[in-house]
Formats: C-alpha cells, structure tokens, sequence
C-alpha cells in the first residue's frame, strides 16, 4: 500500500446486500496508467467491487460498505463529492448504453452536465473524444443522427468516447465486450492498449485470452474475495494458488 | 388441422375483429357526422345561445378554459408525484398508502366527484358554479390517470439510461430532466391526452361544479357550460336533437384536433429537451 504509482487502493472493503456479503475484506492497490484485469466466476463480486470504485453501488437500496476505498489517497466514501469522483471515475457497462439522442449529443451529455456551454469547445471535446474512442472516421458525417442507429461495437465505442468527454483518469469496464462480435471485441481491445498510455483502466472480462492480451496486472476473484493478484503474465503462467489454477486451466465453475 | 391452417383461421379471426371494431366507431362517428353537419354554419359556431341564438361559441371556449386550467393543476402535480413514487421513495407503508389512495381515486365514478366537488369547493369553500371549483374538481378526477399512466411511462425508461447518466457525474435530478422525462415524454402524452379525453367528455362533475350557465365566461369565478354538458342539456330537455348532434360534431373535431396538436407538442418538447439541433 505504498506505491507511488498507486492510483486507487482498497483496505477492508466488506459490502453487504442486505444480509448476504457481497465483498469479503478486499485490500487491493491498483496501478496507474495500467490495465487491470479482474477475473472470476459468476457472481463472485467483479462487477460488485467495480461499483465500489465510483460509488454506483450508493443507488441499490440496503447496500452496507465498510472499509476504505482510496482515489489518490483521499477516501472517496468520506466527505467526497460524488459527482467530481465520477467525473474522475469513469464507466463502461456491460451493455452498450448510448442515450436515445445524437451521437454529438450523446458525447456532449457529459460536458455540458458539467457546465460547458460553449459551442466550439463542445465540437472540439466531441471530435477528441470520438477519435480517442477510434470512432471519428465511421461517424463524422452523421453526428447529429441518434445514436441508438450505430451497430453494438460501434455503440460501446461511443460510450467510452462519452466517458472520455470528461475527462476521466480512471476508466472502469464492466465486461465491456461480452455484448459484441470478434471483430468488434478485437477493436475495442485495441483501443484499450492505446488508452493505457493515458488513463487507468480497470476491466472486468469472463474472457481469458482477453485477459491476458490486454492487461498488465490481473486479479482473480472468488466468493467475494481476492485469491490473487498480480502481474499478467505470472498469474497466467506460474498461479501461485491451486484455485486461480483450475480456474484459468477451465476446471473450474 | 395443421398448424398452417389453424395460424390461417387465427389470423383471419383477429383481421375480422379489428375490422369489426374499427367499423364500429367509422359507423358512430359517420352517423354523428351526417346527422350533424348539415346543422353546422357560421352562425351555429360563432354566436352565444341566447334568445333566438342557437350558437355554441361560448361552449367551445369554455371546454378549452376547463382542459387548460384542469391540465395546469392536474399534470405538474400528477407529473411530480409519479416521479416522487417512481424515481424517490423507498418502499414502506407510506408509498403503501399513497398507491392505495390512487388507486381508489382511479376508481370512483365520476359522479362523487361531482358531489364532492359541490360540497367541497362549491359550498363550503364558497366559489359558487364556477371554473375554480369544475377546474379543481376535474384536476382531482384526472389525477390518478396522470399519476399511474406518468408512472408507467417513467418505469419503462431503461435503468441503463439512468446509471450511463449518473456515472457521468451527473445528478440525480439532472438525470431525470435531460434523460428520463424526455425518453417518458410519449407516456406522459398518452395521459394528458387521457385526461382531454375524460376532461371533453364529462358531464355529471360539470353540472354540480362548474354550472350550466350559457353566457360567454370572462372570468374564473364565472359559471358555463362545456360542449358536453350543452349537448346533455340539449338532449335532455328534448330542446333540438339538430343541434345535439351538430355539438357532438364540433366536439368530435375538436377532440381529434387537440390530440394532434399535442402530439405535435410532446414531440417538439422531446427533441428540445433531448439536446441541440447544433
Ligand atoms: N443489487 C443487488 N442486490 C442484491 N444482491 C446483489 C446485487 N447485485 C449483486 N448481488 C449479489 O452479489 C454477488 C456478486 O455479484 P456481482 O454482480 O458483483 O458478480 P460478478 O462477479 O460481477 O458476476 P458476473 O460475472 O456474473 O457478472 C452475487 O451473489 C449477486 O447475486
Ligand atoms: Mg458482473
């Protein structure tokens, strides 16, 4: 818990839906400008602790948290303005969910949310966003037609150009590809190694294979805990738990 | 019987019910219409109805006056409560309540609603046979419709778009002006064009609360008649069946005409809330 390069870390984190406990003492640093993956079965808490992350579990009702979450060493469950840690923390769902408007619109949502009004710094933000999202080539001529037009990998990299309309320095995504074809999937994975190089990016994928292309550090869940974590490659090739072993090898739930 | 022939019966039997339905309500409105419009002039449809003045202007401005001051209490107050239930409360014994009590309200006929409006604003609040006391009525008669039908509206909004908002940082009550009133806006339509519905077609409140007067309004605390309860009074006292069915002929005109405009509304509301033109 001492790294420089430490952008979030956890300790203790316990969550509990009602009375069943979702998340079991997780304490984990999480490295910036890296890609870190998170992999388990279903239902162990991936997409649970991601939620932690942004504070987007705070919408389900009967939801307890106990523990620390740190964004930059400042406790993001103590005194922190929610909507500026979302606006740090950005999200990718599993589901592409542009709005039911145009694509400038879609990508515009978030500055304007944010009280940019003008027109020109909103086409620049726009264009940026949708080339970093590597998406400016197949849609600058139809900006202004609705989003909900574009084809589901097209749709998922539009909505990481919204997130990246405000400027985020954590993207988190929660099975970001799991909706898309091969082709897209490749795209998005694509994307991701290049975003790398300016955001931290936490991924949460059933993928294996994509686990190991895309990320530098993995973390393998189980029941609500962390079994392991480490780097990519090592967990891949040498686990160091009998678990996280039979998961990868497939012989696992 | 093969499936084929069998899917071939279903689908003729629901062609000829729907054709049936839909010849149903073309045979009512072509029998009002024809008995109508022969009756319809200039005259009918700009003069009062006095002395020897068969016109029901004052009527036609009268149901307009009551639709717009009835939607002006009725549809924020129905619109904010379905968002309170939908998007705000936590479920209890309060919402319990509350739903309870909407749905009782959508089910008493509407002449209780007439009696208490008579009692209630006419009597002991002292408005007299007015538009407060039919507009206050009426708004209390609409109001579960606009709740629940607002309600269902909100709820079909997907969550999807709600959790895209708020992880953008945006706040709740952002989320809920700049994505899901927008995306509910033909939900919401459909109950303010319900309400129209229920609003042009009411008599037995009217009668109790807002009077029979026949003269021009020209002010809220004025008694009048709508095209409704003029078509009912004229039916009624036998005065002139003509006339009955040339009312009922503007009536049906303008029923469609206020549904088409609102659509029109609701769809220029949509695009403006939904973001620039750029
Ligand atoms: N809103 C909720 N209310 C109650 N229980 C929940 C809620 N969301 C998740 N859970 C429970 O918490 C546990 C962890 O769920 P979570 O969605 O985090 O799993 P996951 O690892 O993301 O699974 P998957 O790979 O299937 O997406 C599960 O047992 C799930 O049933
Ligand atoms: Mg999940």
């Amino acid at each position: 818990m001492k790294s420089d390069l430490q952008k979030i870390h956890t300790q203790n984190l316990d969550l509990f839906y009602g009375d069943t406990q979702a998340l079991k003492d997780v304490s984990i640093s999480l490295e910036e400008k890296k890609v870190t993956a998170f992999i388990g079965p279903s239902g162990c808490g991936k997409s649970t602790f991601l939620k932690t992350l942004n504070r987007m579990n705070d919408l389900v009702d009967n939801v307890k948290i106990s523990g620390k979450v740190f964004l930059d060493n400042l406790n993001i469950y103590e005194k922190y303005d929610i909507v500026e840690l979302r606006k740090r923390v950005g999200m990718v769902f599993q589901k592409p969910n542009p709005f039911p408007m145009s694509i400038y619109d879609n990508i515009a949502y978030g500055p304007r949310v944010h009280g940019i009004k003008s027109k020109s710094i909103l086409n620049e933000i726009v264009e940026k966003s949708l080339k970093n999202a590597a998406l400016w080539d197949e849609v600058k001529d139809r900006l202004k037609q609705n989003a909900l037009g574009l084809s589901g990998g097209q749709q998922q990299r539009l909505c990481i150009a919204r997130v990246l309309a405000v400027e985020p320095e954590v993207v988190l995504m929660d099975e970001p590809t799991s909706a898309l074809d091969p082709l897209s999937t490749l795209k998005i994975e694509d994307l991701i190694n290049e975003l790398k190089k300016n955001y931290t990016i936490i991924i949460v994928t059933h993928n294996m294979q994509q686990a190991g292309r895309i990320s530098d550090k993995t973390a393998f869940f189980l029941l609500g805990e962390i079994v392991e974590y480490g780097s990519t490659d090592k967990i891949f090739s040498v686990p160091e738990d009998k678990r996280t072993e039979d998961y990868i090898t497939g012989r696992f739930g | 019987m093969s499936t084929r022939i069998k899917d071939r019966l279903l689908y003729i039997i629901i062609c000829a019910i729907s054709f049936i339905t839909l010849g149903i309500l073309v045979w009512i409105m072509a029998y009002i219409i024809t008995k109508g419009l022969p009756y319809i002039s200039w005259e009918f449809l700009t003069t009062d109805y006095r002395g020897d003045r068969e016109g029901i202007l004052p009527s036609i401005v009268t149901t307009l006056y009551l639709i717009i001051i009835s939607l002006s209490i009725s549809t924020p107050i129905g619109i904010g409560t379905a968002i309170y239930l939908v998007e705000y409360s936590k479920p209890g014994k309060t919402i319990d309540v509350i739903r309870f009590a909407i749905v009782t309200l959508a089910g008493i006929p509407s002449i209780i609603y007439g009696l208490f409006g008579y009692m209630f604003f006419v009597i002991a609040l002292n408005y007299g046979n007015s538009f407060l006391a039919g507009g206050m009525t009426i708004s209390i008669m609409v109001l579960p419709t606009i709740i629940r039908t607002t309600e269902e509206a909100l709820k079909a909004v997907p969550k999807s778009f709600r959790e895209g908002s708020l992880a953008l940082g945006a706040t709740k009550l952002t989320t809920i002006i700049k994505i899901v009133l927008p995306s509910a806006i033909p939900g919401i339509l459909a109950a303010i064009i319900l309400s129209i519905g229920r609003i042009v077609g009411e008599t037995a409140v009217l009668i109790f609360t807002l009077g029979t007067a026949t003269g021009f309004p020209t002010s809220i605390m004025d008694s009048a008649r709508t095209l409704s309860v003029h078509l009912y009074m004229l039916a009624k006292e036998g005065l002139s069946f003509e006339q009955a069915f040339a009312t009922a002929t503007v009536l049906l005109i303008i029923t469609a005409f206020i549904n088409f405009i609102s659509s029109k509304i609701a769809l220029n509301i949509k695009r403006f809330a939904m973001g620039s033109k750029n």
